[in-house]
């Protein structure tokens, strides 16, 4: 599942979301204050396009604001996982 | 309330359940006995030994005591039994496992089919930290193992070259050899897999604990015990086996027939065959609707219900069972209206409320009220059924005895009464299809003659109720826990809004809200007699104000009525429904009293329709009363207030006549100048079309556009005919007020009624198939014409032609197909919607997470608003809260 790496405009498309890759100390931060584990939160696969681009490896927590019809700014933390859940 | 005198076991909780295999030896170990005899019982009607019917297998007449255990039959548990296989079998529901299990290991020495370090790498660092933390992935990774694996041609560990194993659904293998394809046995199989070791098994997901896998070929087969599969004895004193014993009898006799083949040296095929069969019968024993295997019947008709059947299904064990049970205190009757109980009671039979009881505690304080219901006894209400004596751990049923005043006398504190429902009693009362939670809601019990429930007319809207003979259910919960859980939670008043949307979901409808508009037009002056009808039964805690025209004589308007039963310091303003074309308005300065103005509780402007007490309109009068004052408010309003609306009617009177949908002649000829008009536009369209020269809509053939251009003719026409229609009709017409108001009927059914029916269509089109060129023989052949595709200029008060009618019972079917098809497809998508979202919960932070404790939302809707507190969804009305501090002083 590599193939041609994506483009970097993808990332400034009205419809793709601003995504971060975490700090080791805002992740801990992060799960600590949701009281959660890791695999407990929703998860991104490695092979999502901007998750590429970020470079992120398996087990990084990636923030994504995006904008929300109802609240505003809309904050949620994605676990990279590097198999995808498709059955 | 716990009895003490009821037994009551600790209760078990289960922490997780694990599915496996049985092994052959768990078996044999559980077995008590082996069947070999497929008939069941001798010919004196005693069980064979050794037939599915041995005593081993458990007690199950009375008196019998079971050689196993001992016990009788009360107490024995029964036995499980085997079938020793005379050959193996293989599961055909594990077909797809077996098959990648095979291929995915060396033919010859079981191993796995990658390189030693790569297995070892997979088993120690990806399998055994991923199994428990992340089973969904581990799934994953099993699945590229054996994509792997069974990719390759030479084992690793040995050299033996492999090839491609073929599965043919539900049971046959064959092997790709070089020589040509070579059918695998159970046999052959059996020994592939009992080769893969533990290591090994485990990277193709398989636990070797609980599931050997060469535990999916059997070998010896249970037999579940008597119990599980009881007989019943028909009135004619014949037996009737249970179809498990059916299905398992089958079993053994081609079990024993396979087994003679092989003693005796049958030839091969014969032994093939017979082999075959019982893989079969093995099969349906477990889902007899298994794909692709032959059907167990009963002498050749109705299949029988094996393993998989009791599970499957709405009726099976788990959602016939566990997820739904029937329950006892619970009644159900057909509903009918009764406006003058309060919203949230419920009009109780006596009948019913003779026979639903609660249990209470007798107490110093209500031993007087206790003893009155022990002295009624079991057949007049208020009374008692059962009296539980603490001392004496006895339950007297009253039904039995004869001296009720000895009972009454001898209660002591501390014993338990059963006593009939009576007033003021909580229950929950539902009406089906339960399709969201204002679909069971709390009420009070009012016990009343008569057989069926009352229920009153503004909570129809929550259970989607009507009285064209409706039932509905209702519970009565017994202990004081529930009691208070309902009062605090259920009732009526706690789900006057609604959670999905923000607004009320109980209101006025139909008589209502014409009933409201009748009252608070300005033309409506009552005098003081039918100011005292309205008001007296609507309960008013004010007095009547001082009459808003003094002479000649007293008269009240009926905004003054309505400002009795508003809280002192509601403001409100919106606009009415009937605020519309001419009549529109959109502010306070408007003469054509369309917009509501309420200023400290006092109606200063404006008529009540639909958009001011409705069921279902978001930002109404009860809407915000419910948000501002409270719930308890609301329900107050509802049970004051919406009386007087339908006493109006009974004082002003409110009815339909043929004379209502007659229009003048002038507007007649108006219609008919209006069609005419259309005709020609529509011939005209027609002559383009077949001169070619129509001008086409983009993206449509010639005979679409055309089409498309002559209903949407015909739709202005029927627009343009109801507005002429309409327009002609006096304000006091009772069918323009109801559809204006919005209490029931809308233009369209005016138009109608009135002046045409306009374009009948199915599926958006118009009326083409029926005949090969035209929907009825009435017409030429091809014709175009608007008559001749379904378009009705008669109306319903003048009658339609025989063409006209028939055109309109073909739209009218295909409205009932659509309603049939929406509700089973709605359905359906619900029942998955529900079970993938019911564990779901708002959790104390704010996010919304399953039953594991997995994030699904970081905030519950991302905002974290309960839309059940908001106006429309919207958590803050600005408009309101500025017009609240600007129009203080007005």
């Amino acid at each position: 599942m590599s193939g041609k790496a994506p483009e970097r405009w993808i990332l400034e498309h009205r419809l793709v979301p601003e995504h971060r890759v975490l700090s080791l100390e805002e992740a801990i931060q992060i799960l600590r204050r949701l009281g959660v584990k890791p695999w407990q939160l929703p998860q991104i696969s490695i092979n999502d396009p901007v998750v590429r681009l970020l470079g992120a490896k398996p087990g990084d927590i990636i923030e994504i604001r995006r904008k929300s019809p109802t609240g505003g700014v809309a904050i949620a933390y994605r676990l990279v996982v590097a198999f995808e859940r498709r059955s | 309330m716990a009895l003490k005198f009821e037994k009551f076991r600790e209760p078990y909780v289960i922490e997780s359940i694990k599915f496996g295999l049985l092994s052959p030896h768990e078996i044999r170990r559980m077995a008590k006995v082996s069947i070999m005899r497929s008939d069941i019982y001798e010919a004196d009607g005693s069980p064979v030994v050794g037939g599915l019917r041995d005593p081993h297998l458990g007690a199950i007449e009375p008196g019998e005591s079971c050689p196993v255990c001992g016990n009788t039959r009360e107490e024995c548990p029964g036995h499980f039994g085997r079938i020793e296989l005379a050959r193996p079998v293989i599961l055909p529901h594990l077909g797809d496992i077996i098959h990648s299990m095979l291929q995915s290991t060396c033919r010859k020495c079981g191993r796995l089919l990658l390189p030693p370090d790569r297995i070892s790498n997979l088993t120690r660092l990806y399998y055994k930290r991923l199994r428990d933390r992340w089973p969904r992935l581990a799934e994953v990774v099993v699945k590229s193992i054996i994509k792997e694996a069974s990719e390759t041609t030479e084992c690793p560990h040995c050299g033996e070259s492999q090839f491609k194993v073929r599965y043919i659904r539900p049971i046959i293998f064959y092997e790709r050899r070089p020589e040509g394809e070579v059918r695998l046995t159970p046999l052959d199989i059996r020994d592939r897999l009992e080769k893969i070791p533990d290591e090994d098994a485990m990277l193709l997901g398989v636990d070797p604990k609980s599931a050997r896998p060469e535990w999916a070929v059997l070998t010896v087969l249970p037999v579940p015990p008597l119990p599980v599969r009881p007989s019943i004895t028909l009135e004619t004193g014949l037996r009737a086996e249970d179809d498990l014993t059916h299905a398992l009898a089958e079993i053994v006799r081609q079990n024993e027939k396979l087994k003679s083949f092989l003693s005796t040296n049958a030839p091969e095929t014969m032994i093939e065959d017979a082999w075959l069969t019982l893989q079969h019968v093995v099969a349906a024993y477990i889902d007899n609707e298994f794909p692709n295997i032959y059907q167990l019947t009963h002498r050749r008709k109705r299949p029988l219900k094996t393993l998989a059947q009791r599970l499957k299904g709405k009726e099976g064990r788990l959602r016939g069972n566990l997820s739904g049970k029937r329950v006892n205190f619970s009644a159900r009757t057909v509903v009918s209206p009764d406006p003058y109980i309060s919203v949230n009671e419920v009009g109780v039979p006596v009948e019913i409320a003779k026979t639903l009881t609660v249990q209470v505690r007798v107490t110093p304080h209500n031993i007087e009220e206790v003893r009155r219901y022990v002295l009624n006894g079991p057949y007049k209400w208020p009374g008692a059924t059962f009296v539980y004596k603490a001392d004496q751990d006895r339950k007297i049923d009253l039904r039995y005895q004869k001296d009720y005043k000895k009972l009454a006398e001898e209660l002591r504190p501390g014993d338990v009464v059963e006593r009939h429902l009576i007033d003021g009693d909580i229950v929950l009362f539902n009406r089906q299809p339960t399709l969201h939670r204002m679909s069971i809601m709390g009420h009070i019990v009012r016990v009343m003659p008569g057989k069926t429930f009352r229920v009153n007319l503004l909570v129809c809207p929550p259970y989607n109720a009507d009285f064209d003979g409706d039932e509905m259910n209702l519970h009565v919960p017994r202990l004081e826990e529930a009691q208070a859980e309902a009062r605090e939670l259920l009732l009526v008043e706690k789900h006057i809004l609604t959670p999905r949307y923000g607004g009320p979901i109980i209101g006025g409808r139909q008589d209502y809200i014409s009933g409201a508009y009748l009252l608070t037009i300005k033309t409506s002056l009552f005098t003081l007699e039918e100011v005292s009808r309205i008001v007296s039964r609507a309960e008013a805690k004010t007095s009547i104000p001082e009459p808003a025209i003094l002479k000649p004589k007293p008269l009240w308007t009926g905004k003054q009525l309505v400002s009795m039963f508003l809280p002192q310091d509601l403001s409100f303003k919106g606009r009415a429904k009937i605020s519309s074309g001419a009549l529109k308005c959109d502010s306070e300065d408007c003469f054509n009293d369309s917009y509501i103005v309420i200023r400290k509780g006092r109606l200063l402007m404006g008529v009540m329709d639909k958009n001011a007490i409705g069921a279902e309109q978001p930002n109404n009068i009860p809407h915000v009363i419910a948000l501002e004052h409270g719930e308890n408010k609301a329900r107050e309003l509802f049970d004051t207030l919406f009386r007087a609306f339908i006493r109006v009617l009974e004082v002003k009177g409110l009815t339909i006549a043929y004379s209502d949908i007659e229009v003048p002649e002038e507007a007649m000829e108006e219609i008919n100048r209006l069609t005419e008009e259309a005709k020609k536009e529509a011939e005209e369209l027609i002559r383009q079309y077949r001169e070619g020269v129509l001008e086409p809509i983009p993206g449509r053939t010639a005979e679409e556009s055309l089409e498309l251009k002559i209903i949407e003719r015909l739709q202005k026409l029927r627009t343009d005919a109801g507005e002429v229609a309409i327009r002609y009709l006096k304000p006091s017409n009772d069918i323009f007020i109801m559809t204006r108001t919005g209490a029931r009927g809308s233009d369209v059914n005016l138009t109608q009624m009135a002046a045409m029916l306009g374009q009948q269509t199915i599926r958006g089109r118009r009326i083409v198939r029926g005949f090969r060129t035209r929907p009825l023989s009435h017409f030429k052949l091809g014709e175009l014409s608007p008559e001749a595709r379904g378009f009705i200029r008669g109306n319903f008060r003048g009658g339609l032609k025989p063409t006209e009618v028939f055109f309109h019972a073909i739209a009218g079917r295909e409205g009932l197909v659509d309603t049939a098809v929406k509700t089973s497809q709605s359905g359906y998508m619900q029942r998955r919607l529900i079970n993938a979202l019911q564990d779901l919960v708002v959790s104390y932070d704010g996010t919304v997470r399953d039953s594991w404790g997995n994030i699904v939302q970081f905030k519950y809707g991302e905002d974290g608003v309960d839309p059940k507190a908001t106006y429309h969804g919207k958590p803050v009305d600005v408009k309101r809260v500025v017009e609240k501090v600007r129009g203080s002083g007005g």
